[in-house]
């Protein structure tokens, strides 16, 4: 370890570990640290990742790909299913993930790239001058080191300290912080070509359950809440009654716990010396949970932006506003959309979300985007869903949907 | 200290972490730490998956 670097990533999940890969494979000194003892465990995800989007970043290497689905089933409270797929599902569907061999891959890569990666070492504060961040207070094996940067990158995930230090307030009121639990099962019947969703205040309230195939019998059964559950009832229980009912005989061989921001975006992600990315930053999806693929995208923009700052001699917050820009012209822009979605579902009854599955019946939802399910519930219902019209106001197309009565929805 | 982790059922997510409006909780590793600034107000007990928080009274 050097007492200077141009960065330090704070953190190697696929938002640390894009950044640094991509400021080091520009030529920039990158340092990631890592607080855990392994990159990537435990893992706290479902792993579901849209396989198209990913593409564009990373090769698919079989070592990381437990399963491949060719869409989603989702289960409205009466038990009517509503299959999507194949082409766009929405951001967490294509590959089911072997994080904790993903992970690692991605930090490697950064590795390769160039990058100092250094593990169980831990940031406990920055370092700052004259209103800049300039480095961290890393901890290492019970000892201290001071180390000195241009840019901090806080990639340090939905517990960051990163973004508080440098007087950005990240706290997720609540609501907007997804409760989650997952068991992996095997020795189960599995479709393996489909993620599932079940939907219902019984089973789930404020959220759902989700069951993504490993294999052709193992999944990841898992639940996400958003709201408050009564004081004496955890998602746990309402997890164990799920898989109880549904998977009698399986058996559990992985427990794992999460928190995933539903919140939106946060007010800013950049300051003096400083850059927040992935979950640090709030970037997941607020309906679906995903962060994976926004994660992978804002690291490269931020990696990118990085190097010009530095190439520049200006890692100012007005320099870095181009990150900042950047991700929420697209990224931001989609977490926005979902958040207005996100917030009506949460407030059906059972006897709402029937109604919209019956809607559906009979509809070819096939190479229908997430949106464009929505646009076509919105459509037929709307009465139900009144508060969705501002998501379509701006929007001239979406795939797969007819489209032409937009002007209409005033 | 007013928020109680019992460290048994703690499986180290950090969710508690990041609805803290004070900023008094860290996971270091593995393991959650509350700081003196911690005001009871039980937040972080009403999101912990597995309850693994409690507010002492």
């Amino acid at each position: 370890m050097k007492d200077r670097y141009d960065i330090i990533v704070v953190g190697a999940g696929p938002a640390g570990s894009t950044t640094a890969k991509t400021a080091a494979s520009r030529g920039l000194d990158v340092l990631m640290i890592e607080k855990r003892q392994q990159i990537g465990d435990p893992v706290r995800c479902a792993e579901g990742v849209n396989k198209e989007y990913i593409r564009n970043f990373v090769r698919p290497d079989p070592a990381w790909i437990s399963a491949e689905v060719k869409g989603s089933r989702i289960y409205a409270p009466n038990g009517k299913m509503v299959e999507m797929g194949e082409e766009l599902s929405g951001v967490e569907v294509g590959y089911v993930l072997e994080r904790k061999v993903f992970d690692r891959a991605l930090a490697m890569e950064a590795a390769h790239a160039g990058a100092q990666v250094m593990v169980k070492t831990r940031a406990s504060g920055l370092l700052t001058n004259n209103g800049y961040v300039t480095g961290i207070i890393a901890q290492h094996m019970g000892k201290s080191y001071d180390i000195k940067c241009d840019i901090v990158i806080g990639a340090d995930g939905v517990e960051s300290k990163i973004g508080r230090w440098a007087g950005i307030d990240t706290t997720i009121k609540p609501g907007g912080l997804c409760s989650c639990m997952q068991y992996l099962i095997t020795d189960i019947d599995v479709d393996p070509d489909f993620c599932e969703f079940y939907l219902g205040n019984g089973i789930a309230p404020t959220g759902y359950i989700w069951v993504f195939p490993k294999g052709k019998n193992e999944a990841n059964v898992g639940i996400g809440i958003s709201g408050f559950l009564p004081k004496n009832q955890t998602v746990n229980d309402l997890l164990d009654d799920f898989v109880k009912k549904k998977y009698p005989k399986g058996k559990i061989i992985e427990l794992i716990y999460g928190g995933v921001p539903a919140c939106g975006t946060i007010e800013r992600t950049v300051s003096n010396g400083l850059i927040l990315v992935g979950d640090a930053a709030r970037q997941s999806d607020p309906l679906t949970g995903g962060g994976i693929f926004n994660s992978i995208w804002a690291g490269d923009m931020a990696g990118k932006v990085a190097v010009k700052a530095i190439k520049s001699s200006d890692v100012s917050a007005e320099f870095l506003q181009e990150y900042e820009r950047k991700w929420r012209a697209e990224i931001g822009k989609n977490i926005d959309t979902s958040l207005i979605v996100k917030n009506r579902f949460l407030t059906l009854s059972d006897d709402d979300m029937n109604t919209l599955a019956d809607s559906l019946e009979n509809m070819d939802l096939k190479t229908v985007s997430l949106l464009g399910l929505v646009w076509t519930l919105f459509k037929t219902n709307k009465k139900l869903l009144w508060d969705l019209r501002s998501i379509f106001k701006d929007i001239k197309e979406i795939k797969g949907v007819d489209f032409d009565d937009i002007e209409n929805i005033d | 200290m007013v928020i109680n982790v019992n460290r048994y059922k703690c499986g180290y997510c950090g969710a508690c972490v990041s609805v803290c409006p004070m900023g008094a909780i860290e996971l270091i590793e593995t393991w959650i730490v509350v700081d003196d600034t911690c005001n009871n107000c039980g937040i972080c007990s009403r999101l912990c998956p597995v309850g693994a928080l409690e507010v002492s009274t």
